[in-house]
């Protein structure tokens, strides 16, 4: 698959095929496409070239199997809905159109809410919640969905350390319950703790595999350490031939 | 649908026997109860359905961030109209009739919309940058439009202009019926479609992911905008039928923090701007009808800023001045409560306060209300000489800020990593702050890690 921009491409041939049941870990510096490869898999960005399947099959057929966790600041927080609203939205898609959402469901969507540990806080406008109890909301929505396998992009970004104990207890029940979770993740200290599998990532797949084998400071020295330089010069080419 | 043909200037619109004075009492009630004469109470009417609509479909434009694709919208209108009236008078019919116009107008707003998407994704301008070019051509194409009309055999383009200022006048029955149906339609659509609204406005990338098709309730809400605004032309005007749609919604949002609650409340302020408008300018002699309709939601609009008790500008600074003033009255107890003396007495002296209240940058009218405050709290007593004591509880409520104090002190000294030196100003800003399960937390954190827990 290749990604690109503006005739600039930012993701060169990933290939990369995740396994089922595991915590996987995207990884790599800024700009390495880390959110442009999740926004690419769930078709959030046009593909140059490539595809993506998911169990076999397009998209489009296994929607209801996967689900989002987008960036905390991509949306606009001073938004009039309360933290049990934007849960419920992780249900919209099975009530359907034109139906109110029912108490079964608004049930569903505040146990969600409980997982997370913000129970108490659901009836409170979004913008009077803080930066880790609104990642955790979007979590809960994402639980919501009730799917089998998760896209998060940078869940763990700027949250206290509750939220990020609260967010890896979830990790971990998802597993355990047979799902899978692709998370971007920056944090190089906690990769080996939190997850099983890891893509290191920079606008090409440097390494992937299981942490304890792809997690070595030589995989990591050509992921973060010196620019890929020739990749880039390349690139800036191709824009200015563009 | 009955539609009127646009009447010309002059249309016959005003209260009985309205002179250039100010209109009486009796005037003032029947043109609010709708009982003064049939012309007005249509417009009346209709400008309040009218506002009704726009208020509830601009509710989602404005949360959509389309507020002023919306201006771009209604600016392009004009070069459609133009050209409608154009083809027509070629063809050899009344190029003057609504239906005619309208369409027009409706087509060439649509493709002023489209013409900022197609700028947005050729080439790298920003948002701002493609609707200030498309508004500015299409308006602009449509200004020399006109003049060609001017000058056309069967031109008058008189009846064009209405268009720009708007001439809520020509309001006939079938277009007071038409706003029922735009009104009733947008009620509608938002009852049954408000969570699709809701999770394509607050999250579009996870609506898509989710599988909602955002570009089909984009559409959706961008038709009823269109609706509104094609609706809105004759009675408002171009210029100023965006208002209608912006300032409701946004006077809404000082009063609630629900979408529903958010979407009924603009409606109200919508139909209440468009019925009080539409009577005030029936009432004063020659004011334009769409003037006055957006001035009257703008004065809501400032109303609800100052007073809204959820969001106004005078509820947080209420709250504000009622924060300053507690951890005001705070930092006295606590001062007192550290001057104690030997006898266990807690008590400051007229020096020490007229001290304290220098360290703080509390002018002296600021320090006599903190004392009478805390007196009327029962938390001290003044003394004849000026200075204060403090009683039982608020020798209480002092030993409790102090310990709040040294146990936040502590915690940042521990954990923060910050130097003991720089510590005391932001202790003075969280002490009063820290909720009881807070202190529990500290405390249980500064026992984990064997630094001794304050007394």
């Amino acid at each position: 698959m290749t990604v690109a921009y503006h005739r600039k491409p930012v993701l060169w041939d990933v290939d990369f095929d995740a396994p089922e049941q595991s915590l996987i870990a995207v990884v790599g510096p800024n700009g390495a496409g880390k959110s442009t490869l999740i926004k690419a898999c769930l078709g959030l960005v046009p593909r140059a070239s490539g595809q993506v399947e998911f169990w076999g099959s397009a998209y489009r057929s296994v929607r209801s199997r996967v689900g989002y966790v987008p960036q905390r600041e991509s949306v606009d927080w001073d938004f009039p809905v309360s933290a049990l609203d934007v849960v419920c939205m992780g249900r919209y898609r099975r009530i359907g159109w034109c139906r109110p959402v029912g108490r079964a469901h608004k049930r569903a969507a505040m146990e969600c809410l409980e997982r997370v540990g913000l129970a108490t806080l659901a009836k409170r406008q979004i913008s009077q919640l803080s930066g880790g109890q609104q990642q955790r909301v979007f979590l809960a929505r994402a639980l919501a969905q009730d799917a089998d396998l998760y896209f998060m992009d940078e869940p763990f970004a700027g949250v206290d350390a509750a939220t990020e104990r609260a967010i890896i207890d979830v990790l971990r029940e998802l597993r355990s319950s047979g799902r899978t979770v692709i998370c971007v993740h920056h944090d190089l200290q906690t990769v080996p703790e939190y997850f099983d599998h890891a893509l290191l990532l920079n606008m090409r797949v440097v390494a992937a595999g299981p942490v304890s084998e792809v997690f070595t400071s030589q995989n990591l020295h050509r992921t973060y350490g010196g620019r890929l330089t020739l990749l880039s010069e390349a690139a800036e080419a191709v824009a200015r031939s563009g | 649908m009955l539609l009127s043909l646009a009447q010309s200037d002059r249309a016959a619109f005003s209260p009985p026997d309205a002179g250039d004075g100010w209109s009486t009492l009796d005037q003032i009630v029947s043109t609010l109860t709708l009982q003064a004469g049939f012309n007005t109470s249509i417009v009346v009417v209709g400008t309040t359905l009218l506002g009704l609509a726009a208020g509830i479909i601009g509710v989602f434009a404005l949360l959509r961030r389309r507020a002023l694709v919306c201006d771009a919208l209604s600016h392009a209108t004009l070069p459609g109209m133009a050209l409608a009236f154009i083809t027509a008078a070629v063809l050899g019919a009344d190029g003057r009739t609504l239906p005619v116009l309208l369409s027009g107008a409706a087509v060439s707003g649509v493709l002023g919309v489209l013409a900022i998407q197609l700028i947005l994704r050729c080439t790298r301008l920003r948002e701002d940058a493609a609707i200030g070019i498309v508004l500015s051509v299409f308006f602009g194409i449509g200004i020399v439009l006109l003049s060609v009309i001017q000058q056309m055999p069967t031109g008058n383009a008189g009846g064009l202009r209405q268009f720009i200022y708007g001439q809520t006048a020509a309001m006939s029955v079938g277009d007071a019926v038409l706003m029922g149906a735009i009104a009733l339609l947008a009620c509608l659509a938002t009852v049954l479609l408000l969570k699709e609204f809701a999770v394509v406005c607050f999250n579009d990338a996870f609506a898509r992911v989710s599988g909602w098709p955002v570009s089909l309730v984009d559409l959706g809400i961008m038709a009823l905008v269109v609706l509104v605004t094609v609706a809105g032309l004759q009675a408002v005007g171009l210029l100023l039928v965006v208002a209608m749609l912006i300032v409701p919604p946004v006077a809404a949002r000082f009063w609630t923090e629900r979408l529903w609650l958010l979407v009924i409340v603009a409606g109200v302020i919508g139909g209440l701007s468009g019925y009080l408008g539409a009577a005030t300018s029936a009432l004063l002699p020659r004011k334009p009808a769409g003037g006055v309709i957006v001035l009257t939601s703008g004065v809501i609009f400032v109303i609800s800023m100052v007073c809204a008790p959820a969001r106004g500008v005078l509820a947080a600074s209420w709250r504000r001045f009622r924060l300053r003033l507690r951890i005001a009255g705070e930092h006295i107890l606590e001062e007192a409560f550290e001057h104690r003396g030997g006898d266990g007495q807690a008590s400051l002296s007229a020096a020490q306060l007229r001290a304290l209240a220098t360290l703080r940058g509390w002018p002296r009218g600021l320090r006599r209300m903190l004392v009478s405050l805390l007196r009327l709290r029962g938390h001290l007593t003044a003394t004849p000489e000026g200075g204060v004591v403090l009683t039982p509880q608020g020798h209480t409520a002092g030993a409790r800020i102090s310990r709040n104090h040294r146990l936040w002190e502590q915690y940042l000294i521990s954990y923060a990593d910050i130097a003991p030196s720089h510590v005391d100003w932001s202790v003075d800003q969280v002490e009063h702050v820290l909720s009881e399960s807070l202190v529990r937390e500290l405390e249980a954190a500064l026992r984990d890690a064997g630094t001794e827990v304050p007394a």
